[in-house]
């Protein structure tokens, strides 16, 4: 039984050095100052929990509920029943010569998924709390796996829009190869805001009281009820700033042809896009650090 | 090959507290200071949120950890005990890199699983079959392996016929099983567990300590913290006593554990007396005319006075009184009750005792053996008479000890309580007849 002295280590640092076994990995725990790396290397390494959380989160959305995965197809639907009704028939809002109903519903499409996959990543590192506290993996995972699992109801919300597509007659042009990069930058966007929001969360709960209403501008801030081309030509650039400007409407342009081809407008998105997912990840992985001992 | 499987130095966590904690501030608080100091502000949040702390001279910080340093070779149980708040449980969600130590640095030389907690990251909603591949993926296995063991740890939890109901459906005792047997067949080089064997009935506790021990014997390092004493025993090869966060012994889990429960867990629970009492003033000590008591003590093997004893080692009473006439036919009792005030056993010296006691200062020894008593709580009681004659000094409970470690009829590894005031070690024969 040796009492021990602070600053004294048991081992001498030549003793350290030679002792250890190298072909194991070693771990260096030390605290971080300045800018710290975004440790992607790792995220790689856990890209199986990345799978795991996201399939937890599509497992469970529909658990327990009569209709189950059809709740998928009726939020965006009833959406576009409603629009149609008001802003298509009573407001008589321009639809660039395709059926109301459809024009809002291309453009529902990807805002719907980037509406619940800002929620929930919004929300998505406090609800893991308990994972934060208890167990170490990047927690770069907790937000992702939250933007990827609304994919699944984007996909089954896609096939009405199918089904509506065959029903007013409107077949795609080869424009259409270009949807998934549309997707891809739906997916950018969601990824970058969440990222900055899930952070901040931790931090500022205000936050999470602040995104219903967030979502509610976001949708008049984008062109889902109305087309971009109502508004002259510079103030469509401003309109770029909001990435998912540039989701709606290359979604209209690859899907229904109408619209322009991609223009200035969602190059500012991609842009725009980009730099939210850079700088949030640069946040969150310095917020990263303090998440266990602040949610 | 001498390895060295986690060398720690001079590791430190400080934490603010309070209820003005700075990372909570709000976001109304955050936007009126980025319009008084906008540069400051930005510095402080965005680009280095840790000056937001101030130095560590200010009052409203407590380090959790400080200073801590040690070395675990490979193939090691540490054991790490220490009592509430000391310090333990940050120790080991630094090195879990669950959270992020404030100074000094260590080196984690293999693969690290952590067990904080079990049943990290079940879903209610889920079903036990899925729970067993999230809760796994969350502890870091991998999906094959994951698919290897899946029988194993469905044989282990013992739930087989439930793999395919939600888990909030399970009973507690399920719930608990399913967790651990998750966790049980982790296959890390390196271990850390917490206090996460106060689950569980005794049976599975037992197994799960079973498993733990063979993972030990695979060669396994495994940093073990734990307020149950016999598991830290039978385990471990080595522990640390943390307290105030600071590493204060460092050495054979027994000595260690005796340390510990002499100097922490006796003057927690056990009273004011600390295994002694004394009257100073001979007018107010317990007695009378003839006879008086200066002091009794409860002495453990190193001849320390304590109140805490391990089970199976002995405890010497200890009283020392004064005569104050030519007495004859005197006796002391000794006499150990229950909390509930059942007694458990009398003893007395009259045997040993001369025909005549003069008067003078004496002391008695009592030697209660290790094995014979329960683990629990008694009370000392001690009186003084001339059998049919006279009492001299009235039969009174003084002191209180409490008695810990395994029982005699426990397990191995598991300190179960046995029924019975007394629990003491026999002899049995086992004869086949025929």
């Amino acid at each position: 039984m040796t009492p021990i002295k602070a600053h004294e280590s048991p081992v001498s640092e030549n003793g350290a050095a030679s002792g250890f076994n190298s072909n194991l990995p070693v771990l260096v725990i030390r605290p971080s100052h300045g800018w710290v790396s975004l440790k992607l290397r790792d995220l790689w390494e856990y890209r199986e929990l990345l799978y795991f959380l996201t399939w937890r989160d599509i497992k469970v959305r529909y658990k327990q509920t009569v209709i189950g995965a059809a709740w998928a197809i009726i939020q965006p639907f009833f959406t576009m029943v409603i629009f149609t009704l008001f802003f298509g028939r009573l407001a008589m809002i321009p639809s660039e010569g395709v059926p109301y109903p459809v024009f809002s519903y291309t453009a529902l499409l990807p805002w719907t998924f980037f509406a619940q996959a800002m929620n929930q990543s919004a929300n998505s590192v406090v609800v893991s709390a308990h994972l934060i506290t208890k167990v170490y993996f990047p927690r770069l995972v907790i937000p992702l796996s939250s933007t990827l699992s609304p994919l699944v109801d984007f996909a089954i919300a896609f096939m009405v829009l199918i089904g509506m597509m065959f029903f007013y007659h409107i077949y795609p042009t080869s424009a259409v190869l270009w949807l998934p990069a549309f997707l891809m930058l739906a997916l950018a966007a969601s990824f970058g805001v969440g990222l900055w929001l899930s952070a901040m969360n931790v931090r500022y709960r205000d936050v999470g009281h602040t995104i219903p209403f967030l979502t509610q501008l976001w949708l008049f801030a984008t062109p889902v009820i109305y087309p971009s081309s109502l508004l002259p030509g510079p103030w469509r650039i401003i309109l770029g700033l909001n990435p998912m400007t540039g989701v709606v409407e290359g979604f209209r342009w690859s899907l229904l042809g109408i619209g322009d081809a991609p223009g200035g407008m969602i190059w500012a998105s991609v842009g725009i896009s980009l730099s939210l997912v850079a700088t949030g990840m640069i946040y969150f992985n310095r917020m990263e650090k303090t998440f266990a001992d602040v949610v | 090959m001498s390895d060295i499987a986690i060398h720690v130095e001079d590791l430190g966590k400080r934490y603010r507290i309070g209820q003005r904690e700075a990372y909570l501030m709000t976001l109304r608080e955050v936007l009126t200071n980025a319009v008084r100091a906008p540069f400051r502000r930005f510095y402080s949040t965005v680009v280095e949120p840790r000056k937001l702390s101030r130095p560590s001279s200010d009052n409203s910080y407590i380090w959790a950890l400080k200073d801590v340093s040690f070395d675990t070779k490979h193939g090691e149980i540490l054991g790490i005990i220490g009592p509430n708040g000391a310090g333990k449980s940050t120790l080991l969600k630094i090195l879990s890199r669950t959270t992020e130590p404030t100074e000094g640095y260590a080196e984690i030389h293999g693969r690290v699983q952590s067990l904080l907690e079990v049943g990290t990251g079940f879903h209610p909603e889920l079903t036990g079959r899925e729970n067993i591949y999230l809760n796994a993926a969350i502890l870091g296995m991998k999906k094959r392996e994951i698919k290897r063991k899946f029988d194993e740890i469905v044989a282990f939890s013992e739930i087989e016929k439930f793999l395919d109901t939600p888990v909030k459906r399970y009973s507690s005792g399920m719930y608990v099983r399913l967790a651990f047997a998750v966790a049980a067949h982790l296959e890390p080089e390196i271990l850390l567990v917490d206090e996460v064997l106060a689950v569980g009935d005794a049976a599975f506790q037992k197994k799960c300590l079973g498993k733990m021990g063979e993972v030990a014997k695979g060669g396994r390092t495994v940093l073990f913290v734990s307020h149950n004493m016999g598991a830290v025993r039978s385990l471990c090869d080595r522990s640390i006593l943390v307290d105030q966060g600071h590493v204060l012994l460092d050495g054979e889990p027994a000595e260690i554990i005796s340390a510990y429960l002499s100097e922490y867990v006796s003057s927690a629970n056990c009273g004011a007396f600390n295994g002694e009492i004394f009257w100073p003033n001979d007018a107010e000590a317990p007695g009378g005319d003839e006879v008086r008591l200066i002091a009794i003590r409860l002495l453990g093997e190193d001849g320390r006075p304590k109140s805490t004893f391990e089970v199976d080692k002995s405890i010497r009473v200890e009283i020392s009184y004064r005569v104050k006439r030519v007495l004859r036919g005197m006796r002391l009792n000794l006499g150990l009750m229950t909390l509930q005030g059942e007694l458990a056993f009398l003893t007395t010296d009259h045997q040993f005792r001369e025909e005549e006691v003069f008067p003078g200062h004496y002391r008695n020894l009592c030697t209660i053996p290790g094995g014979l008593l329960n683990i629990g709580a008694y009370n000392v009681g001690v009186g003084g008479d001339i059998p049919g004659v006279k009492v001299l000094l009235p039969f009174k409970e003084y002191l209180t000890f409490s008695t810990a470690g395994r029982g005699n009829q426990g397990s191995d590894c598991y300190p179960v309580k046995w029924p019975g005031v007394v629990c003491p070690k026999l002899d049995w024969i086992i004869e086949r007849i025929r």
